[in-house]
């Protein structure tokens, strides 16, 4: 357990801030990049920097998922980032869904037709507003106000939120692609190391 | 042949090279005075060519790679020289043809087209190329031919898609022979009046303008007259999303998304959306699907 000694006396002195700062700035970054479309910019910026922002925020989410098994498994305790992480994925979905309706998309119209008869769109809306509760409780007032147990249970929503995200990108790519298929593999093992966990620790 | 195809728009239409590599500067400068969302909205006849460097490094070549940029990364290392076609099937004089053979005699003609793809973007792109209709004559089609049958090539140890089996490699792609007829139809060797680069399909690849531009199938090495509808490879991956025909039509949606409109590549991050014209805005072959429901055969 020495490695996971070391990196948790590393991330001690490290504010949970920090992943706002640098999550912000990475935004901002990618957004600058496609204004003046520069490297994967280049030739067609809209459809890059949304795929960027909501690939960023299915990665987030992945990791905030892993906070716990790897704590469990591993030793590694990254529970005080977990709210900035979790809030940090939730912009990220949130910077993709405004590139898609406003620059991609460009109708109010049009976001609700896609909205309603693309079912990757119905999927990955759905995961959007399953985060829009989860972003506005966490905070420690929303916890004491709610009470800590049913705080717990609505803030597992972050399950199906991150398995549609999954099947959002699966959904949406032509032909046998790799990459969303490793995304819902990771996502469906975490989740499944999870419900092991609980089963044992209910057993014991 | 019932006409030869003239070209409505000239050179005088392709912007001149110095004019498109600062075309982006004066984008950004139009963008800057509050102009967005009226750049763009242009008039179907008014064709601006997208620049070289936007045609050979936004590409679909998943022989090397489903990345947009990865054919512009990986292509180089597609193997053109020497190239050969295998003409087949039902014609006079089948054989493997060496490409300078098979182009020997043969005019190659300007065409500015555009080029519209499936995934709802578009280009418009100044190929040099040769009416496929003279190739076919040249090798001499039989009479019971219908169909023209494509296939792509496979390098396996030069293409890091085909090892990664997005789609059943080699790429195949066909056309009914009044469409591989039509004047419109060509086989393009290069655009801007340079050979074309690998991840646009060299040395010799279709352009079929009035259809998604998956249909243009490109780096050819065979061709088959046949009497039978080829398979096409979109269309034995997904056939509830990719039809034979794949003409483009603004009011068959594809199922995962919208064919109304596209953008138009080259007008950056605020880059306006365009309605998709019927056919392409080639009304010319309307007249090949009469009869045909589209929305049924698409």
């Amino acid at each position: 357990m020495a490695v996971s000694q070391t990196i948790n006396r590393a991330l001690r002195t490290l504010p949970a801030w920090t992943i706002y700062i640098v999550g912000a700035l990475y935004a901002v970054w990618q957004f600058w990049l496609a204004l003046n479309q520069v490297g994967p910019y280049l030739v067609e910026p809209i459809n890059v920097l949304e795929r960027a922002y909501g690939e960023v925020g299915l990665i987030l989410m992945v990791v905030g998922l892993m906070v716990t098994p790897l704590r469990q498994w591993a030793g590694v305790n990254l529970i005080k980032f977990r709210r900035a992480i979790g809030v940090t994925a939730f912009f990220f979905v949130l910077a993709h869904f405004l590139v898609f309706a406003i620059l991609d998309v460009q109708s109010l119209e049009r976001v609700w037709t896609e909205i309603v008869k693309r079912p990757y769109v119905t999927v990955g809306m759905a995961s959007f507003l399953m985060l829009i509760p989860l972003a506005v409780t966490s905070n420690n007032l929303s916890v004491r106000k709610m009470g800590a147990a049913s705080w717990r249970k609505m803030h597992k929503l972050t399950y199906p939120a991150a398995v549609l995200g999954a099947i959002h990108y699966l959904w949406l790519v032509k032909g046998f692609q790799l990459e969303p298929i490793i995304y819902l593999v990771v996502i469906l093992g975490l989740l499944s190391l999870r419900m092991k966990w609980n089963r044992a620790r209910v057993a014991a | 042949m019932a006409y030869r195809w003239t070209n409505d728009l000239t050179q005088a239409d392709i912007t001149p090279k110095a004019a498109y590599l600062n075309r982006r500067q004066i984008l950004a400068g139009t963008i800057g005075l509050g102009a967005i969302g009226l750049a763009g909205r242009a008039n179907a006849q008014e064709l601006e060519a997208n620049t070289l460097e936007e045609i050979t490094s936004y590409n679909n070549f998943y022989e090397f790679g489903t990345g947009k940029s990865d054919p512009a990364q990986n292509a180089h290392q597609l193997v053109t020289s020497p190239w050969s076609i295998k003409v087949d099937g039902m014609v006079d004089n089948p054989g493997d043809y060496a490409l300078d053979d098979l182009l020997a005699g043969l005019s190659v003609e300007d065409r500015l087209y555009r080029f519209r793809c499936v995934e709802a973007w578009s280009m418009v792109i100044p190929w040099n190329g040769i009416e496929l209709a003279d190739i076919l004559n040249k090798v001499g089609v039989q009479s019971g031919a219908k169909y023209v049958a494509f296939e792509t090539v496979v390098q396996p140890e030069n293409m890091i898609g085909v090892q990664r089996r997005v789609l059943d490699f080699p790429y195949v792609e066909g056309l009914r022979l009044d469409e591989a007829m039509h004047p419109l139809t060509i086989m393009a060797t290069g655009l801007y009046d340079e050979p074309l680069a690998n991840q646009n399909g060299a040395p010799i690849r279709l352009v079929v303008p009035w259809k998604y531009g998956f249909k243009s199938i490109k780096s050819i090495v065979r061709i088959t007259l046949t009497d039978k509808e080829p398979p096409i490879s979109w269309n034995v991956a997904n056939p509830r999303e990719y039809g034979f025909y794949s003409n483009v039509n603004p009011e068959v949606d594809h199922p995962r998304w919208s064919q109304a409109s596209e953008r138009r590549i080259g007008g950056g991050l605020f880059a306006a959306r365009q309605d998709t014209l019927m056919f392409n805005g080639y009304p010319e072959v309307a007249s090949l699907y009469d009869g045909m429901d589209l929305s049924v055969e698409f």
